[in-house]
């Protein structure tokens, strides 16, 4: 065929200098204010990487419409800014973070909280698939649903325990191979959870589901094992800050902690630290 | 159930009586427990159905007393039915399970390398001496652009206008191919770092992350990869490196994850790959965040990001059927550099039948991810690295001749250390303290010497590809890179040929 | 030159492509510009790599809307092409109106080929009077895109058209002026990032098959099985894209074999053995016999799909949702997408927005909706 043709990169091709964009931002002591109309993904980053090397500690986003990545190109060890979005965030926000804050004043897509290390994400609506994949660390607040594969493959290591807690329902898949970590799946606007395949080659981490949840809809890996004081105390404590961050935000102002804690809790564990130890010979 | 097994030893120990002084070195020598000392007798004796052929015990035995031979008995001999499938087939009677092995791909397939032939210089132009004159082996690795853009001032100095992609210099065309710490021992690892950063070349960290230990020293020579694993993956780790490579797979294995059983995630590589101790260490299938070729995209992106577009992104695969289009894919999706693992490529361990039957000779794949790239206009927007079975510096010119950037060495790299190629690597009992966790084994292998080793290989054959390239009237390997015109295949078919792009011999 | 490989070949490349797909339908039928889909894709422009854009577009030809109308490209500037379809159009069939597609010569597109559109009635003689009109038009657009060299038939159907080009997407909306000259209630559009056979115009999607059209986002790996399959019915895949072999089932389960939608979701995403073992007796067997019998037709590996055509949309993924899908509504409006931010940069304020599970279709009807959950239980 031979046919040469321009090899164009969507990613890059459309990004403009700094200078030609730097009036997107609005500084006011520490804040600052981004306009992110019409920006491509990188060149939201660079200014909200631009801004963070000026200084600010608070970064207020309007207008977000798709764009990738916030808060991954902020590597900056020891320093911890605040994000705040409204619109639509694009995917794998947050992913690699490494200690900030982000909220989301509406829904966020696929891969929220990819592989991030410490911080924290609030989303005040619902998120895509892969939120919380290989996540190692901090902490992710959905107030609804999330899609598939939620929290696979997520890890801990001693202290470093990352935390996920959803207040909606899940689809399929969730915590698919999970090493670590906490899941909390609050079910509070559905009758009975339709995710299958939880918890499928688990092999850390526990999961606990509030209501109604039958059994083949666990994968062979985990069991199911007694809530104990000490669950309740933790789940408790995540029921807290997740009406904390939701109540009066599309949560019932009403909504009190008892009232979410008097529900059935289903707490899975894996079976095993090798689920796959059995099926090869050498 | 407990059953006798049916199956016949692979080797035959033969202790020379003579010789042999019963002072019991073997017996401390051998991990898999062939060889005992009987109080009784006083006398050394072997379970020879227990050997794997590594001949440590050979080398390391001081009265030269010991010889580990294939076992000479067989089953009657067929051609169809042959002694592995037989093996094999009562190994699993007996278990039930996938078997599992390691190395690269031991069956008898074509080896392209073997039917292409180089070329030198006869009269028309002159060779040259590569003792005395320059012969350039310096290689840069990423992307470049169409063209420069230049300013000249009043001065007549000049200012380079085009901004380049971030690029990675290596003073051979050779690296070492990405093994994890936890499928090498920690010294295995140390020693390839070391030799790498003294030659001036990266060696590759595998999944398992790089230990902290590690990270100032070798920052500047080290490909971090990334995963579906994730193992010891987070922000610091991106950011002390050279290059950062996805690995989507693996010629050995292509197309399925692994895991480094939990008996192996001892503290310090717990403490790596930052899981806990003693947990299975699975690596799933696919990276769960790549389903299709603009996922790709979006992971390269990120890593771009979290590095602040300062490092090159290489995305390495299997080489698989439709491997040209795919490089095409890779390109276009942002990959900096292309690394293709042909199916002879070696791993710490992977299910026999997927080492045996998946993937594709990296010769074709290469040659024809190179004219691909040359077809669609894009073969300058990255670089390519191959691996998967590089023997030796032949084989590193035929590879660079056909369109080859540089090559990872991984398999010649742990033989330099010291591995005899048992296949055992999956046991975790490696002899030679390669592919091993346990501290005792692993003290074989000291990280200076090691590095020792792997350095002088690195030099052996960065002096061999000059000695070929001089032969050609070639003083610079950026002339070779492509150049297959040099090269020429014997026994080969029609299809081969085109398939390589080269012509016949006597052609 | 096209390249076209013997169709029987089966050793042929398949096209590996990935991409952003959209959808938007006013259920109420009220036709509306293309604006509102050009935007949609353009915030998705990394998704596709600029090197394939398309749109099929229901409702765009009133005033002809009894003839099918076909949108043929020419790669070739010899005019003996152009003259050696129009003698076989005019042959086979009465064309009441034939004209070049209006294009916009200042577009940033690449070496675009010639584009025609030609309203036409089937003329049958002898043999062909046997056959459906639907299935002459078939059979007389295949003969055109087998037999005649450069010339390509992309757009089949009545009173609608696809639209497409080597480009981004709002580069070949562009070039078609699709903002500016047609209306139309259901709006399907595509990027594309293929690694395969980047240059040809007709290589991009939509695809189209009378006037159903198909959409895709992903890779499926069953693709050899579901197109030997499709080809002992008669249907050769000339192009070799997923896409393709889906619009071929798609017209054999459904215009063909009369199956509703619902069962063919369920046949291209049938749930796990497992979940049907779980089922009652009767649904069992139904979901058995499914899977039995149109075993082949399993789609399997990720994709998204959107299929159109009149009076409905449809949204489905296959069954373990590899690819992305978002659907949202908005009082008529109903939107599917590879990303919500696409849908919320044209239509900010959704009424609803949900993913689907995987294998469970989002499909709009002219004023009738059904919703996944009515399907399912
Ligand atoms: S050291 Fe190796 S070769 Fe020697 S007996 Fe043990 S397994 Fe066999
Ligand atoms: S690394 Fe060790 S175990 Fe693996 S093949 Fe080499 S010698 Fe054998």
């Amino acid at each position: 065929m031979g046919m040469v043709v321009r090899l164009r990169d969507p990613f890059m091709d459309w990004v403009r200098r700094i200078d030609e964009i730097i009036n997107a931002v609005n500084f006011e002591g520490n804040t600052a204010k981004i306009d992110a109309t019409g920006l491509t993904h990188k060149e939201l980053n660079d200014l909200i990487r631009l801004c963070v090397e000026k200084g600010a500690d608070k970064i207020i986003l309007k207008n977000v419409c798709g764009q990738r990545y916030i808060g991954t190109r902020l590597y900056f060890p020891g320093k911890r800014v605040e994000i705040e979005i409204y619109g639509t965030p694009g995917n794998d926000l947050g992913m690699f973070m490494n200690g900030h804050r982000i909220v989301v004043h509406g829904n966020a897509q696929d891969g929220v909280g990819n592989t991030m290390n410490e911080g924290e994400i609030v989303v005040e609506g619902r998120a895509g698939d892969v939120v919380a994949m290989s996540m190692r660390g901090g902490r992710i607040f959905i107030r609804d649903d999330v899609g598939y594969r939620t929290a696979i493959h997520m890890k801990e290591y001693r202290e470093k325990v990352p935390v996920l807690v959803i207040g909606g329902s899940s689809q399929d898949f969730l915590g698919e191979y999970m090493a670590g970590g906490v899941v909390l799946l609050l079910g509070l606007n559905s009758k009975k959870h339709r995710a299958n395949y939880i918890g499928t080659g688990m092999h850390g981490g526990v999961i606990y589901i509030r209501g109604k949840v039958e059994p083949y809809q666990f994968g062979k890996e985990v069991g199911i094992v007694e809530m104990e004081e000490e669950d309740y105390r933790r789940v408790e404590g995540l029921v807290e800050d997740y009406l904390k961050f939701f109540r009066g935000k599309g949560v019932d102002e009403k909504l009190e902690v008892d009232e979410v804690m008097g529900e059935k809790f289903t707490k899975l564990v894996p079976v095993s630290k090798r689920p796959y130890g059995r099926i090869y010979t050498y | 159930m407990k059953m006798k097994s049916h199956l016949l030893p692979e080797f035959m120990i033969e202790r020379d009586e003579e010789r042999c002084d019963n002072c019991k070195v073997c017996v401390k020598q051998c991990p898999f427990g062939v060889h005992y000392y009987d109080e009784e007798t006083g006398k050394v004796y072997s379970k020879e159905e227990l050997c794997v052929g590594c001949q440590r015990c050979v080398v390391y035995c001081p009265r030269n007393a010991l010889k580990v031979i294939p076992y000479p008995g067989h089953y009657r001999p067929n051609d169809y039915w042959h002694e592995e499938y037989i093996r094999d087939i009562k190994k699993q009677a007996e278990t039930g399970g996938i078997i599992l092995t390691s190395c690269g791909s031991a069956r008898r397939a074509k080896v392209y390398w073997d039917h292409i032939l180089l070329n030198a210089s006869q009269v028309t132009n002159p060779s040259i001496d590569p003792l005395r004159e320059p012969m350039e082996l310096r290689t840069f690795l990423g992307r470049k652009p169409d063209r420069l853009e230049i300013e000249l001032d009043e001065n007549g100095d000049v200012e380079i206008k085009t901004e380049l992609s971030p690029n990675l210099m290596i003073e051979t065309p050779i690296l070492f191919a990405g093994m994890s710490y936890g499928a090498i021992s920690y010294n295995a690892f140390k020693s390839l770092a070391m030799a790498a950063k003294r030659f001036g070349t990266l060696f590759n960290t595998g999944e398992g992350g790089m230990p902290k230990d590690m990270r100032e020293e070798f920052k500047d020579c080290a490909i971090v990869q990334c995963a579906s694993g994730r193992f010891g993956v987070d922000p610091e780790y991106f950011n002390y490196s050279a290059a950062i490579e996805i690995k989507i797979g693996q010629g050995a294995k292509p197309g399925i994850g692994g895991h480094l059983p939990g008996e192996k995630v001892t503290a310090t590589i717990s403490s790596t790959r930052m899981i806990p101790e003693g947990t299975d260490a699975i690596s799933p299938a696919p990276h769960h965040d790549i389903y299709s070729i603009e996922d790709l995209s979006m992971l390269i992106y990120a890593l771009k990001e979290v590095t602040n577009y300062e490092k090159p992104v290489c995305v390495k695969i299997a080489a698989v059927h439709n491997v040209a289009a795919i490089a095409s894919g890779m390109v276009r999706a942002g990959a900096d550099i292309i690394a293709i693992d042909g199916f002879r490529g070696g791993t710490g361990a992977t299910p026999k039948i997927m080492r045996e039957h998946v993937g594709i000779p990296v010769e074709l794949a290469l040659a024809a991810v190179d004219q691909r790239l040359r077809e669609e206009g894009i073969r300058n927007k990255c670089s390519i690295i191959v691996g998967g079975g590089i023997r030796c510096a032949a084989d590193v010119v035929k590879a660079i001749a056909l369109g080859a950037d540089a090559v990872y060495i991984g398999t010649a790299a742990l033989i330099a250390l010291g591995c005899t190629m048992c296949q055992r690597c999956h046991t975790g009992k490696c002899a030679w303290g390669i592919c091993t966790q346990d501290p005792e084994l692993s003290k074989r292998l000291n990280p200076k010497v090691g590095a020792e080793r792997a350095y002088n290989l690195l030099r052996a054959w960065s002096l061999e590809i000059k000695d070929v390239l001089g032969g050609m009237g070639i003083n610079a390997i950026e002339s070779l890179r492509g150049n297959r015109d040099h090269l020429r295949g014997i026994g080969l078919e029609e299809w081969e040929l085109k398939v390589l792009g080269i012509k016949g011999a006597g052609e | 030159m096209i390249n076209r490989v013997s169709v029987t070949d089966g050793r042929v490349t398949k096209e590996i492509q990935a991409c952003a797909v959209f959808g938007v339908m006013d259920r109420s039928g009220r036709r509306f510009d293309g604006k509102m889909i050009i935007e949609a894709m353009k915030n998705m422009r990394v998704r596709g790599n600029g090197l394939g854009g398309g749109f099929a577009v229901y409702g765009i030809y009133p005033e002809y809307k009894d003839y099918y109308a076909l949108h043929v490209m020419f790669q070739d500037d010899d005019p003996d092409l152009k003259q050696e379809v129009d003698e076989f159009l005019y042959r086979n069939f009465d064309v009441v109106h034939d004209e070049e597609i209006p294009t916009n010569e200042e577009a940033n597109v690449v070496d675009p080929p010639l584009f025609w559109r030609y309203f036409v009635m089937p003329q049958k003689k002898g043999e062909d009077k046997k056959l459906s009109d639907d299935d002459y038009v078939v059979k007389k657009v295949m003969y055109i895109n087998t037999c005649i060299d450069n010339a390509y038939v992309f757009s089949s159907g009545k009173n609608m058209g696809v639209f497409k080009g080597v480009g981004f997407p709002e580069e070949i909306a562009d070039f078609f002026m699709l903002e500016s000259e047609y209306k139309g209630y259901i709006w399907t559009a595509h990027s594309r990032f293929p690694t395969n056979t980047p240059g040809w115009w007709g290589g991009a999607h939509p695809f189209c098959i009378l006037d159903w059209t198909v959409v895709h986002n992903g890779e499926i790996s069953s693709y050899g099985t579901n197109r030997r399959y499709l080809e002992m019915y008669g249907y050769y895949c000339t192009l070799y894209t997923d896409t393709e072999v889906i619009a071929y089932a798609v017209d054999l389960l459904m215009r063909k074999q009369g199956l509703p939608i619902e069962v063919v979701a369920k046949i291209f995403a049938p749930p796990m053995w497992d979940q049907i073992d779980r089922m009652d007796e009767k649904k069992r067997k139904f979901y058995t016999t499914l899977r039995m019998v149109y075993a082949p037709l399993l789609i399997n590996g990720p994709f998204t799909v959107i299929i159109a055509h009149h009076g409905e949309m449809i949204g489905l993924t296959d069954r373990i949702r590899l690819r992305p899908i978002t659907a949202g509504e908005k009082g008529d409006m109903l939107f599917v997408s590879s990303e919500e931010a696409a849908i919320r940069a044209v239509c900010p304020d959704l009424d609803r927005v949900w993913t689907p599970h995987g294998g469970e279709p989002v499909i709009g009807r002219l004023n009738d909706v059904k919703r996944v959950e009515k399907v399912v239980e």
